[in-house]
């Protein structure tokens, strides 16, 4: 099943009572002030946020006041429009090789999970990967990651729970340019974004890979639970603080949270959404793509 | 907090232009409204909860009369600031005892929630508490999640029973036997997370409900949760009818709006909070800590809160009356001073001094601490007469009252000139029909 079908499959289940109200609207009329209080409703029941819910509708209205747009139907094709350019304007990164791709984020939204499904995704395309267990905080984190590691069928690098996260990754880096590994993918413990002194570890990550391997390509991936509200963009605000985030992974899409956010993310901080997680399975990582990420919220 | 200063900005603003006192107009409540539900919806409260949330407290609103010390603005927080409590509930967080041992605790919600780490907590704490607790591994699912229970317990010595990974329910009951065979006194299952929608997942968990009969049925959630709260507690509570709800990660700066939108919906109480990464940190539910966090609006609570307790109506009565008299005296002017330190840190407390905060320029400076208790003293070391007259206080009384507080003649100079400046504040007011002590 394409992205697409399953990301539209997965958002759609109960977003049909949203979506009724949406073509609803679109299709019965006048564009009064209760049609947008209307709209304005379903994007801030999506997650988009209360300010860029008022950017985004009021630069609806002004095209639509310069085109002269009188039919609901073509309000929508001008809403989708605008949603996606946010989305769009920030370019996914081009990857080259070897790579190396640090995944952080808070706790519980599914960075272990999305490193698993990372791994399988770049073993398909015939990459050697090495994944990275620099979660020695919480209890079992790299016993989950094995296990992941063998679903995917790649190698993994691990010290014992407590032991430096630095280590680990200064151990990994060492180990994949004698290997010539090409994609290494480096997993993190999850921290509370105020937390400075974790924020300070992550860092000092950054900075061996940045010292050890400064020929690879270093990407910084935030892991965003879809389910999470306003307080997403304060949790990419503090991480890209920390360490230069390049790119956003979506999880937990297949339920019913609409992760609207992403689109206050974009505009306010520049930052692309790369993947989207719709699922437990190891496959059920996508590519993001904005056209339709915005079509399974407004149609 | 930026987005606290932007909301009693916004609200001050609003405030400031109008002038009508005594009971807050209709007007005045839509326009301090349409601020509130924004942060409520920044605070991710979720839509439908805001707007049932302040067409309640609107109507209750109107017509309420302006507490002296308050400001309108002030006073509508106060109004919404009440009604979220009540809203969220009591702060009786003790968790349902079963009449014949084991009490039974099941945990449930979505993934990365926190349920396995509140699994620890909730079992530290009831250790601590005397009881003999045994964790239960029930999540099958996610890889090392058994494990992760076991490192768990033993980090808080709580015994846990697992039994890989056959239909959750039949270890519960295997853990049941266990619990009463080793003479265990509560029993707490950890679930899978899983997503609501998913109607096995969801079975799986009513099979559970039904073979073991839970005393306590708590779902926990991730304080950050956005708008989709609503859905997941409805379905959870509809599914399981749960008796509590467990908020996790508070320690993070989120607003946790989703507290109300839970409370709101399910209309079950919030046992206890989740305050971070340690085993140790867990605590019972206070309501009023949640609604001031949501409304981002803390050091306005307490202001408020320290200005009611702080000037009694009496006191406030006594003073207008000599305003209008212009028979205000240096004694009164102690009074005021004496007002001024029982409500605390005046850097926060300029803003809401009546008739000072946003009419009057004063820089905090000219009313730092030090001063004022130099000001009291100087008063002080007036006698009974001067302090009604001070017109009468000359250079020789200057300086037996300077070395009297041990001040300066200039110090007692300053205050002199301060209280003719006060007097000639209140005059002008007065003029203008407006008492500086009551709005």
């Amino acid at each position: 099943m394409g992205f697409f079908s399953k990301l539209k499959e997965s958002l759609k289940k109960t977003k049909e009572a949203i979506s009724y109200k949406l073509n609803k609207l679109f299709t019965g009329g006048v564009l009064n002030d209760e049609f947008y209080d209307e709209l304005e409703m379903i994007m801030l029941t999506a997650d988009i946020g209360a300010s860029a819910t008022e950017t985004i509708l009021e630069q609806l209205r002004e095209v639509v006041d310069e085109k002269h747009i009188r039919k609901a139907e073509d309000v929508r094709t001008e809403l989708r429009r605008i949603m996606v350019e946010i989305l769009e304007e920030n370019p996914c990164p081009e990857y080259e090789y070897p790579l190396i791709i640090v995944v952080a984020g808070v706790n519980g939204v599914g960075k272990t999970t999305a490193i698993g499904k990372l791994a399988k995704r770049f073993k398909q395309q015939k990459k050697s990967v090495t994944i990275v267990a620099g979660d020695t905080f919480r209890a079992a984190a790299s016993d989950q990651l094995t296990v992941w590691a063998e679903r995917a069928g790649v190698r993994i690098v691990k010290h014992t729970e407590g032991a430096d996260p630095g280590a680990v990754v200064y151990d990994a880096v060492m180990s994949a340019k004698s290997k010539k590994t090409d994609v290494l993918l480096v997993d993190t413990a999850g921290r509370l974004h105020n937390k400075k002194n974790l924020m300070k570890e992550l860092e000092k990550i950054s900075g061996i890979i940045g010292r050890e391997m400064p020929e690879a390509m270093h990407l910084n991936y935030i892991v965003l639970d879809a389910t999470t509200g306003q307080n997403a963009l304060s949790q990419v605000d503090i991480f890209n603080e920390a360490i230069d985030i390049d790119g956003i992974i979506l999880t937990k899409l297949d339920g019913t949270a609409k992760g609207g956010v992403v689109l206050a993310i974009a505009s306010q901080l520049q930052i692309p959404v790369v993947y989207v997680g719709v699922g437990e399975g190891i496959d059920d990582l996508e590519e993001f793509e904005a056209e339709n990420f915005i079509d399974a919220i407004v149609s | 907090m930026g987005l606290f200063s932007g909301l009693s900005e916004k609200l001050n603003h609003i405030f400031s232009k109008l002038t009508a006192r005594g009971k807050l107009t209709e007007l005045e409540i839509k326009q301090a409204m349409r601020e509130i539900r924004i942060a409520l919806l920044e605070a991710d409260v979720n839509l439908s909860v805001v707007k049932d949330f302040i067409s309640r407290v609107s109507q209750q609103a109107v017509g309420e009369k302006i507490m002296n010390s308050l400001t309108p603005g002030q006073q509508v927080i106060k109004i919404v600031n009440e009604e979220m409590i009540a809203l969220m509930g009591s702060t009786n967080s003790a968790l349902e005892v079963a009449p014949k041992p084991p009490t039974v605790i099941m945990m449930c919600g979505l993934q990365g929630a926190g349920k396995t780490t509140m699994c620890g907590k909730l079992a530290a704490m009831l250790k601590k508490q005397g009881k003999k607790p045994l964790l239960v591994a029930g999540d099958i699912y996610r890889p090392a999640a058994i494990n992760q229970l076991q490192v768990v317990g033993k980090s808080v010595g709580v015994e846990v029973y697992e039994h890989g990974v056959q239909k959750p329910y039949k270890t519960a009951l295997e853990a049941l036997k266990v619990a009463e065979k080793k003479g265990l006194d509560t029993v707490i299952i950890d679930t899978a997370g899983r997503l609501h929608i998913n109607d096995e997942l969801m079975k799986e968990l009513e099979d559970v409900k039904r073979e073991i009969k839970p005393t306590e049925i708590l779902l926990t959630v991730d304080a950050m949760t956005g708008q989709d709260a609503v859905t997941v507690a409805t379905t959870f509570n509809d599914r399981l009818d749960i008796s509590g709800v467990i908020l996790t990660k508070l320690d993070g700066d989120t607003r946790g709006g989703a507290a109300l939108s839970i409370k709101a919906v399910t209309g079950k109480p919030i046992k206890f909070c989740g305050t971070g990464e340690k085993m140790g940190d867990i605590e019972a539910f206070h309501p009023e800590r949640m609604a001031s966090r949501i409304l981002g609006m803390g050091d306005v609570l307490t202001l408020i809160e320290k200005a009611q307790n702080a000037v009694t109506e009496e006191e406030m009565q006594k003073l207008e009356k000599k305003f209008k008299e212009s028979n205000f005296t240096l004694d009164d002017f102690l009074t005021q001073f004496d007002n001024i330190s029982k409500m605390g840190d005046l850097s926060q407390l300029i803003s809401m001094m009546p008739g000072l905060g946003r009419n009057i320029k004063i820089s905090e400076k000219d009313i730092d601490e030090k001063r004022i208790a130099r000001f009291k003293a100087i008063i002080q070391s007036m006698t009974m007469y001067e302090r009604e007259h001070p017109e009468i206080i000359k250079s020789s009384r200057r300086k037996r009252i300077a070395a009297g507080s041990g001040t300066t003649i200039q110090d007692v100079n300053q205050l002199l000139k301060q209280f003719e400046q006060s007097k000639d504040m209140m005059r002008a007011m007065k003029g203008g029909k407006r008492m500086p002590f009551r709005r």
